[in-house]
């Protein structure tokens, strides 16, 4: 049985694609000039993550070692594709402003990475699942990047939203520095880099503080239990471990 | 399940699996794109329609810009179809008042797809960007959409402007550069004046001239 609760809080945080794992650094730096790009960059590849969990799953009984890497690619491709067509036809306004990007959810190397290291041992909920959080992962590193490259580099928040999510979200379109002169380097891929830096290094601080809390309160504990014991306890047991 | 793995070990397994895959992951594919194909085409023919009523107010034509065109010879860097370019003919009570075509200049980032019309005297109706991939917050101002700058080319014409004039101010021309960004500006200047000297060149097929048209 699939631990999902640990599968939510690997997939978006501690495990988490970019920040941990440092996978789809490509496209990632390529859409998140504005915060609207990086959360249609984000769902699309959650879907495509989603599906091809499933499917690698599904077929996970069938797919011989030897050829299972080919066969994902296969699958990942048919599936990116697949998307890519229905989006144009369907959803053709959101296309037009992702479609550049969608291709590129091929090569996103997460994808290649969930189906090889956890869709192809586990079953199809479990292996749905884990596509679902490490998708809103990414699309959580995605706006977040977005946004601060956006807020720096343009002034603005959530440009253009209503185009990706309709007329209704336009009141996510902020702009919050009026006459905001523009800063080039954070819109420039440079600049990803740069705001990459730092989110990684947020990242790693608030790893590092929880755990020094967790020694800090593992350490009272052990002082709490040599103060309970008595003297005689001390001589026979030695100091608890 | 035992039999599953016996069966996995044989050589020929893998290349049947990678194959029989393949054939599914194909069949696939070609149902979805004809059941797309159709939706799609429709799709990129509105998009044609919206970015040609742009270009071409309504009040000027009274006929389908979609079913009045001409394909003309062309040089590549007007389109990517290698058997020309295709003209958006509008008439008025049967006269060519004006006309539709695309042209490409390259920009900072790979090609700036331009919609352009032009008026029967030779003047610039108007301009548009239809497709770009220039640099978000920088050369994207060509957008109609984000400033007016494309709105500058209405009315110009190759008689009311010198060459020199067909450029940048940063060149010595008479259209603003965005600060950060030249190359974009000067790609679209560049495509907008062939653009208009390519219709100078071939005026007489695109008004229609010759014959009247039916």
């Amino acid at each position: 049985m699939a631990d999902y609760r640990q599968i939510m809080r690997d997939g978006i945080w501690e495990n988490n694609a970019v920040l941990v794992q440092m996978l789809a650094l490509c496209p990632l730096l390529a859409v998140t000039s504005t915060a609207t790009n990086g959360l249609g960059m984000g769902l699309a590849t959650t879907a495509v993550l989603l599906a091809s969990n499933l499917v690698v799953s599904l077929l996970r009984n069938i797919i011989s070692n030897e050829v299972r890497i080919p066969v994902f690619i296969l699958l990942i491709a048919s599936i990116v594709t697949l998307v890519d067509l229905g989006m144009n036809a369907f959803l053709h306004d959101l296309h037009k402003v992702l479609g550049l990007f969608i291709p590129l959810i091929v090569t996103n190397c997460v994808i290649l990475a969930r189906a090889e290291s956890f869709a192809s041992k586990q079953s199809a909920a479990a292996a749905s699942f884990d596509g679902l959080m490490t998708g809103l992962g990414f699309t959580f590193v995605l706006v977040v990047l977005g946004g601060v490259r956006e807020i720096i580099g343009s002034g603005t928040l959530f440009s253009h939203a209503a185009l990706l999510l309709g007329n209704g979200f336009s009141f996510l379109d902020i702009t919050l520095l009026d006459g905001y002169r523009g800063f080039l380097l954070m819109i420039l891929p440079s600049g990803g880099f740069l705001a990459l830096g730092f989110l990684l290094a947020g990242k790693k601080w608030l790893d590092l503080r929880k755990q020094d809390r967790e020694a800090e309160a593992a350490r009272r504990m052990k002082v709490d239990a040599i103060n309970a014991m008595s003297d005689e306890e001390i001589m026979q047991q030695g100091e608890p471990s | 399940m035992a039999e599953l793995t016996n069966i996995k070990k044989k050589i020929a397994y893998h290349p049947a699996l990678l194959g029989g895959i393949a054939l599914i992951a194909g069949a696939l594919l070609v149902m979805a794109d004809a059941g797309t194909r159709e939706q799609i085409a429709e799709r990129q023919a509105e998009d044609l329609r919206a970015s040609l009523t742009q270009v071409v107010g309504d009040d000027v034509h009274d006929n389908s810009l979609l079913a009045d065109t001409i394909v003309l010879h062309a040089p590549m860097e007007f389109s990517d179809n290698a058997s020309g370019t295709t003209v958006y003919r509008a008439r008025k009570d049967g006269k060519v008042v004006a006309a539709a075509f695309q042209v490409i200049g390259m920009g900072y980032s790979g090609a700036i797809r331009i919609m352009m019309s032009v008026k029967a005297d030779g003047s610039i109706m108007g301009v548009r960007v239809i497709q770009h991939a220039e640099t978000p917050g920088l050369g994207d101002k060509i957008e109609a959409e984000k400033t007016d700058w494309i709105n500058h080319f209405a009315g110009l014409s190759l008689g009311n402007r010198t060459l020199d004039q067909w450029k940048v101010k940063k060149d010595g021309g008479e259209f603003d550069q965005f600060s950060g960004a030249t190359i974009t500006p000067r790609a679209v200047v560049r495509a907008v004046h062939k653009g208009l000297a390519y219709f100078h060149a071939h005026q007489a097929e695109i008004l229609d001239l010759e014959a009247p048209h039916g």
